[in-house]
């Protein structure tokens, strides 16, 4: 009581104003200017493209290359950018889960360490050397397995009139499997690490073996991860453009995807550039904000995939 | 029956575990079964004719099928399966090292020997298909080099450095001491992180549309090149600062604060210099990710075969460019040797860099990490 009264009877004193310096000022406006300014990046990167773009949606469609218009122009390089990718990812998934488990679970812990760096190593190879790779290593490699599938499977339209010299769709799609490797496989690392060890442990008290450890504690709880680092590796491989660019020999759309032909938007961007003017540069640059549409809407519905994941596992 | 009225069912465990007991199998049977299916996958490629690729497939496949059957057998089928994913994921493993292998075989050993003093001290300026064809023909030495392609690489990435650092590291104090969890800083996160998925080509597009509509279309310069390269370096450089930042401990900031020294000088004086090292091989990393871009660059500052060190004025070659480029449409497309020689001894110093710029960052990350503990 008594305390009571002594603070009322106490004058109030006033609630202490928060010293506000210059320097302060300036340096808090600096870093968060830089951070709007990033958005602002974003934003000024679809602008600009789409300013650019534009005379190609509104001219006549016989101006466009090809004849046809910007859709009819655009759908089949579409498909060659999809197809690419998929079988990227086809090819890439299963390897790289098999990698991280092996760094995460398999693996000595000495050896775990410059694993990891060498695979590291792996995405920091600029792309470029891995198209030329592709086409003076591999390409003459994959000619005799092209004839063979023809050969042997060549009632299906895919494998029809295989190529001799490799310079395929599928032998691109090669490369950039090896190419998004590193991504998927160190995005599950991440998580698979992440698996909290009592569920490891309890699986193991059960008297699982090392794979059934693995099937009913880690991949379950790794299973988000794994979906993110997928459609992360997908937005990687929907933008490479050197490896494609230099391994396929490129050409008009066709079913037949171990023949030459075919193309990807940024594979056919790189290739006509820089010899383009005029409305063939906006037909270019329009190719290239459909480009930029589709990763954007992969690499946000992956964030959205990883970032769930973010907020659950803090609760072990 | 009369159990069960006595005891209630037993709940049925659904861990997805069987039941099936696993016996001990020989410590080392899986290398005897190793050994046997390779000897057994060449001895079939000895009557059918020998290929090295097919005895190491065919024997990885027998192997597959063996081991799970023996050990099935001597272990029990649980283990079977186990021992069977074991050697996919050994497999999984030893596959992807095989491109990495034969990468790093193919650049060493046909770049290496493009290189020479000529070739780091010289331009391809003014340079004929007829100097590749006596180098063919009579065995003339390697004529012309990538000195302009090794002054463009290095001019332009220190200008995307200069551009990227500040704003990524400004932004990465702005999350990490002010934004925390507002929504601006929250959009910036997934932004930023949306960003670093953005095609290298877009960038180049990017650049090029925006000195095309500043200085007239058309306009490359290695400032453009820059640029392209900042808007993919800044995601790199914010993801990898913020980490850091994040990482320095409470403690030290409340102490500081504390003693009424203001927030800027907190931040500049204790924070950033406890996270040095981290920012430091942060930004290294990032280098290492865009020194080897080409796209961007072919759209954005061109190709030149002549030495230009003004980034302000005219196309620029840079390595990644200049090895695309003679790979691609080589100086006498008669004799291509020549030209594929210096391709791959660009591409060759581009990745010496690469692993470089790599080590570096590790190496400043350890040497120069703050002492923890007392």
């Amino acid at each position: 009581m008594s305390i009571g009264q002594e603070v009322t009877n106490t004058p109030k004193p006033a609630p202490a104003k928060p010293v506000r310096r210059l320097a302060d000022v300036i340096f808090a406006g600096t870093a968060r200017s830089s951070g709007i300014l990033i958005l602002l990046v974003l934003v000024g990167v679809a602008a600009f493209l789409i300013i650019e773009a534009m005379p190609a949606f509104t001219a006549d469609s016989k101006d466009i290359a090809g004849g046809k218009g910007f859709f009819s122009y655009i759908w089949p390089l579409v498909f060659g950018t999809a197809v690419s990718s998929i079988i990227a990812i086809v090819l890439a998934t299963p390897v790289a889960i098999g990698i991280a488990l092996f760094i995460s679970h398999y693996a000595p812990r000495k050896l775990a360490g410059p694993i990891g760096f060498v695979i590291d190593l792996l995405a920091a190879v600029p792309s470029v050397v891995f198209g030329m790779w592709g086409l003076q290593v591999l390409a003459p490699q994959m000619g005799p397995v092209y004839k063979w599938l023809e050969n042997n499977l060549g009632w299906i339209p895919i494998f029809a009139q295989g190529s001799t010299t490799g310079r395929t769709i599928v032998t691109a799609s090669i490369v950039l499997a090896v190419m998004i490797l590193p991504i998927i496989t160190s995005v599950s690392r991440e998580v698979f690490l992440q698996t909290p060890t009592l569920h490891e442990e309890a699986a193991l008290a059960l008297g699982a073996t090392r794979w059934e450890m693995i099937r009913t504690a880690v991949l379950p709880f790794g299973r988000p991860g794994i979906i993110g680092g997928i459609m992360l590796g997908l937005g990687r491989a929907l933008g490479e453009t050197m490896a494609v660019a230099i391994i396929l020999s490129p050409g008009a759309f066709t079913w037949a995807l171990i023949n030459s032909g075919n193309s990807t938007i940024p594979a056919d961007i790189a290739l006509n550039f820089p010899e383009a003017s005029g409305l063939k540069l906006n037909t270019l640059i329009a190719a290239g904000l459909v480009l930029f549409v589709i990763t954007l809407i992969v690499n946000m519905i992956a964030r959205y995939i990883v970032d769930r994941r973010r907020e659950f596992s803090g609760a072990n | 029956m009369t159990t069960a009225l006595v005891t209630p069912e037993e709940p049925k465990l659904d861990h997805g575990i069987e039941e099936n007991p696993v016996r001990p199998a020989p410590r080392f049977a899986w290398l005897i079964v190793l050994l046997a299916s390779f000897a057994a996958s060449a001895a079939l490629f000895a009557a059918l004719g020998f290929s090295i690729v097919g005895v190491i497939i065919v024997g990885y496949v027998i192997y597959l099928i063996a081991v799970t059957v023996t050990y099935s057998a001597m272990a029990g089928r649980r283990k079977g399966t186990d021992q069977l994913m074991r050697s996919l994921i050994y497999g999984a493993f030893v596959l992807a090292l095989i491109p990495l292998v034969s990468v790093l075989w193919t650049v060493i050993s046909i770049g290496a020997p493009a290189i020479s003093a000529d070739f780091l001290t010289k331009d391809m300026y003014g340079l004929k298909g007829v100097v590749d064809k006596a180098v063919v023909e009579q065995g003339a030495p390697l004529q012309g080099g990538a000195l302009h392609a090794i002054l463009g690489t290095l001019i332009i990435t220190a200008i995307a450095t200069l551009i990227s650092v500040p704003i990524g590291l400004f932004t990465a104090i702005y999350l990490v001491e002010y934004g925390k969890t507002s929504r601006l800083a929250k959009s910036i996160r997934f932004f930023v992180d949306v960003m670093t998925g953005i095609p290298s080509i877009v960038a180049g597009l990017f650049a090029f549309s925006l000195f095309g509509i500043l200085f007239g279309i058309g306009t490359k310069n290695g400032i453009a090149g820059a640029v392209a390269l900042a808007v993919l370096m800044i995601p790199t450089v914010v993801r990898n600062s913020e980490e850091m930042l994040r990482i320095v401990p409470n403690e030290l900031r409340e102490a500081s604060l504390a003693l009424g020294v203001p927030v800027w000088k907190t931040v500049t004086k204790i924070v950033i210099p406890t996270a040095a090292s981290g920012l430091a091989s942060g930004v290294t990393l990032a280098i290492a990710r865009v020194i080897g871009e080409t796209a961007p660059l072919l759209l954005a500052v061109g190709v030149t075969m002549k030495t230009n060190v003004d980034p302000f004025n005219g196309p620029m070659n840079t390595l990644a460019v200049y090895a695309y480029n003679l790979f691609k449409f080589p100086l006498n497309p008669g004799y291509r040797d020549p030209s594929l020689e210096r391709a791959w001894g660009a591409v060759l110093l581009l990745v010496i860099f690469v692993v470089l710029l790599n080590l570096l960052a590790r190496f400043i990350a350890k040497v120069f990490a703050p002492k923890t503990g007392r």
